[in-house]
């Protein structure tokens, strides 16, 4: 098989792989960098458990073919949840009951981070737009998009 | 901790929150291998023979062969194999597991399989299967004298409703691991009832019990879908750790999981009221049929749940239910949230609409007149012992809702075609008829520690309802102490006492009813400094049941309930919106108020899933939406917000006053909005799911 040689950033750290091209990045993550936080609910871009942020955009990982993150950024759960806005959200997502099973929640936490990011102060029919690509089949999403809310309050200035 | 519905941090969040948990698909051991399934190509064949190409080393193919016992999954019945072997008779049949250690090569491997066929005739749906008479399961259940009664009668109503599919989709798909030492088989996996799948690897491989061990992981979300299935899929992992000699793990591809693992039955339900001349419902007939797909599974369980629940949370004198489940090559339906309820609450909420509409009156004010009380006997004519405060809840559900006005309202304005409607729920708790006493003995552990720390042991499942939580938070209440000092984790066979399946809103009333006895006893003891109790649950005294005849308690308890919706229909597009949600539950009293939320929150648009958006087709034996992008689940923008209330009502025999509420929640969803859309069209509403297709084809019906 044919490897390529890949450059990127994982997490605030530059990587060197050598992989197929085809390879997914939510394989990457997951089998070459055992970071597990990033889930595979569907594995073609319709539930969002695979949420990953590259160059600070939302993406489904499991879309995203290795040749396509050179030389780019790439964020997962397991980098995030080291920032301060990774506690202010999930503060709000644990007051609201935002976690039930808690398979679709490091995307949803993901695809929170890059709604606030864009728009500080959301309102509710935003914050349901924004979640649209994840899925949650616990939560009904009232306590997520809650949570969101409450976390554009409590982090204010943050974003 | 002295009120116990306040909330507290779930015990599972941390980790959780920051992607730390590890689920099956997340768990890697030291030479893990993976498996991959070949399945039937079609709803009913002869296998004449399998040729299989040259395997590399390293590969395995495991099939029923390699089962040393009982080619049977141990469910109710015994008709369904772990492997076919000369026959299959559903589309996603197991046949064999491809092993190994490349999953490119065991894709390769299974595309270079081949199976010979020879294709028989199908039986493809209700209709097909009750001319050949393929029976599952048939009740027939007769309440007071009904043949006098209908002697009296001076106008029928009758209504017959049909009920689609319903897929589970719980986020993290079916992943099991099989783990052999030598010695010992572990699986571990993603679950509901832990002893199922113990259960079912004794049946398959009869080791001893200690030679067997079924260690749940965290799970990503289940609603019954977890319940009957893994059994299959636990002996699958199982059978090829112990022939690869090497861990191995199973994880199905959406796809995959939505093709082969149970659904909630499809139903046709007829229903005629006899009215006397004072308009009085004086006895009622109600025929069931389900769809139980190519073998039992919890077939007949289900039907017995629709037929219980089929005359609804009312009190009608005669009753003549009759229940039949088919058999057909179509998937194996089985259990999911709600579990037959979801059916008959449907219909017969629908048809209390259409009497009350003959008789020119209100929906609400004909079912106050109905509504069951404490005292009054079941569609199985056992007593109701406790307090039902439907009055109440109806009151409520009017009040939050502005259902009266807004009725009136939307009748007066044509311009919009609006609509609000109110279900009535009731939903049993724990095992049907006496299975809390005749078939599982619920049993519980608790240890204390020298350093004061408790040890909760229960095969109690953790799949998102927070069960960790809230069955510490019972044993912390009881012991008075706080809740760090309690220990719980995911239940593990190997030290967990079998505290039966973690199914049919059982588990709070049950479990932890029991974890409160037994905390209680521990609390008289608690100078000694280190011991442990083990007990099994007392089944109440003022129950009972006779199971061949199907009269007595039904269930232990019910937990009650109504669901408002509001709808807006576009005319133009025919496109439903809702615009209210408003639910209020007896849940006896909650354990923790934020987890009842999230409950009630998830229940009812997973039930507005069912009732508005989730089609799912079988077509000759083939699933036709098979993955998420054409099996459409509810989404963060398909539902505004939900108005919920709990009203107190504590029961004696739970846990600080507790009944169950899983279920409950999911049960009103789909009948409260297809109501709604029946009083904005003002047409007959006969199936659900009711899309924009079927709003379309009752508006364009000028009839
Ligand atoms: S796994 Fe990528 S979107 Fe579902
Ligand atoms: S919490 Fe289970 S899918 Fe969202």
């Amino acid at each position: 098989m044919i490897k390529t040689k890949i450059n990127f950033k994982l997490n605030g750290e530059e990587k060197i792989i050598y992989v197929d091209p085809l390879k997914r990045l939510i394989d990457i993550l997951r089998d070459d960098f055992k970071l597990t936080g990033t889930k595979e609910g569907c594995g073609e871009g319709e539930c969002g458990a695979c949420s990953v942020l590259i160059n600070n955009k939302l993406v489904n990982s499991c879309l995203v073919t290795s040749s396509l993150i050179e030389g780019k950024e790439i964020i997962t759960i397991e980098g995030y949840s080291k920032t301060e806005k990774f506690n202010i959200l999930k503060n709000s997502f644990e007051e609201t009951g935002s976690v039930q099973c808690g398979f679709c929640t490091p995307g949803m936490i993901l695809a929170s981070e890059y709604l606030l990011s864009n728009n500080s102060h959301p309102k509710e029919e935003e914050i349901r737009e924004a979640l649209e690509g994840n899925l949650c089949r616990c939560t009904g999403y009232n306590a997520i998009v809650d949570a969101v809310m409450k976390a554009s309050i409590t982090g204010d200035g943050l974003w | 901790m002295d009120n116990i519905s306040i909330p507290v941090r779930r015990i599972d969040f941390d980790e959780k929150i920051a992607g730390k948990a590890k689920y099956t698909q997340d768990l890697h051991f030291e030479h893990m291998l993976y498996a991959k399934t070949l399945r039937s190509e079609f709803p009913c064949a002869k296998i004449n023979s399998i040729e299989i190409p040259e395997i590399p080393k390293g590969y395995f193919i495991v099939d029923s062969k390699d089962i040393p016992h009982k080619n049977i999954v141990p469910i109710v019945y015994d008709d369904q194999p772990f492997f076919a072997e000369d026959k299959v008779n559903y589309v996603g049949e197991p046949i064999l597991l491809v092993v190994g250690p490349d999953k490119t090569i065991i894709l390769n491997i299974l595309k270079n399989i081949k199976v010979n066929y020879t294709v028989l005739k199908p039986i493809l749906n209700i209709k097909e299967s009750e001319k050949l008479n393929k029976i599952c399961a048939e009740y027939e259940i007769t309440k007071g004298d009904f043949d006098s009664a209908v002697k009296n009668y001076s106008y029928i109503v009758e209504d017959e409703f049909n009920t689609g599919y319903q897929e589970h989709i719980y986020l993290e798909t079916q992943s099991m691991i099989g783990h052999y030492d030598g010695d010992c088989v572990t699986v571990y996996g993603s679950m509901q009832c832990p002893y199922f799948i113990h259960n079912s690897l004794k049946q398959a491989l009869n080791y001893s019990d200690d030679a067997i061990r079924v260690v749940q992981l965290p799970t990503g979300g289940a609603f019954g879908g977890k319940e009957e299935y893994p059994s299959l899929i636990g002996v699958h992992a199982a059978l090829a750790s112990i022939k690869a000699k090497k861990p191995v793990q199973l994880v199905f591809d959406r796809q995959e999981d939505i093709i082969c693992s149970t659904k909630r039955h499809p139903s046709i339900i007829n229903i005629k009221s006899y009215i006397n001349d004072e308009n009085i419902i004086v006895a009622r007939e109600i025929n069931i049929k389900i769809d139980a797909g190519a073998y039992a599974g919890l077939s007949n369980v289900v039907l017995q749940r629709i037929a219980f629940a089929s005359s609804g949370a009312y009190n009608i004198p005669n009753l003549k239910i009759h229940a039949v489940a088919f058999f057909t090559n179509n998937i194996v339906t089985g259990a999911f949230r709600g579990f037959g309820g979801c059916q008959a609450i449907f219909a017969i909420e629908m048809h209390m609409e259409n009497i009350a509409n003959k008789l020119n009156m209100d929906s609400l004010e004909l079912k106050n007149k109905y509504f069951l009380k404490k005292g009054d006997s079941s569609s199985t004519s056992g007593l109701f012992n406790y307090d039902i405060k439907l009055n109440q809840i109806a009151e409520r559900i009017e009040q939050m809702s502005l259902y009266n006005k807004k009725r009136e309202k939307f009748k007066e304005n044509t311009e919009k075609l609006q609509g609000i409607g109110i279900s009535i729920i009731m939903h049993g708790c724990g095992f049907t008829g006496n299975g809390e006493k005749s078939v599982i003995h619920t049993k519980a552990r608790l240890k204390k520690n020298k350093d004061n720390t408790i040890e909760i042991y229960t095969a109690a499942a953790e799949m998102g309802q927070g069960v960790l939580t809230t069955l510490r938070k019972i044993v912390a209440t009881t012991l008075d102490i706080p809740i760090e000092n309690i220990k719980i984790n995911y239940p593990d066979t190997l030290i967990c006492p079998d505290s039966g399946p973690t199914v049919a809103s059982r588990t709070i009333m049950i479990v932890g009813k029991l974890l409160k006895d037994i905390a209680e006893e521990m609390k008289k003891r608690w100078a000694e400094e280190e011991f442990e109790i083990i007990k099994e649950y007392k089944y109440p005294q003022n129950l009972s049941w006779d199971n061949d005849n199907l009269k007595g308690n039904a269930n232990p308890e019910y937990s009650w309930g109504a669901n408002a919706v509001e709808v807006e229909i576009d005319p133009i597009t025919y496109e439903s919106t809702i615009k209210g949600i408003w639910a209020v539950y007896d849940i006896g009293n909650a354990i923790d108020e934020r987890i009842a939320k999230g409950q009630i929150e998830g229940g009812i648009i997973q039930g507005l899933g069912y009732g508005k958006l989730e089609v799912l087709q079988v077509k000759d034996g083939f699933i036709q939406q098979c993955n998420l992008t054409n099996y459409i689940i509810p989404s963060s923008t398909d539902f505004p917000k939900i108005e919920s209330e709990l009203i107190s009502n504590p029961f004696d025999e739970g846990p600080f006053g507790a009944r169950g509420m899983g279920e409950l929640t999911i049960v009103g969803a789909a009948p409260a909005y297809a109501l709604a859309v029946q009083n904005a069209l003002n047409k007959k509403i006969s199936r659900i799911p009711v899309t924009q297709e079927y709003i379309m084809e009752l508006m364009n019906d000028k009839n």
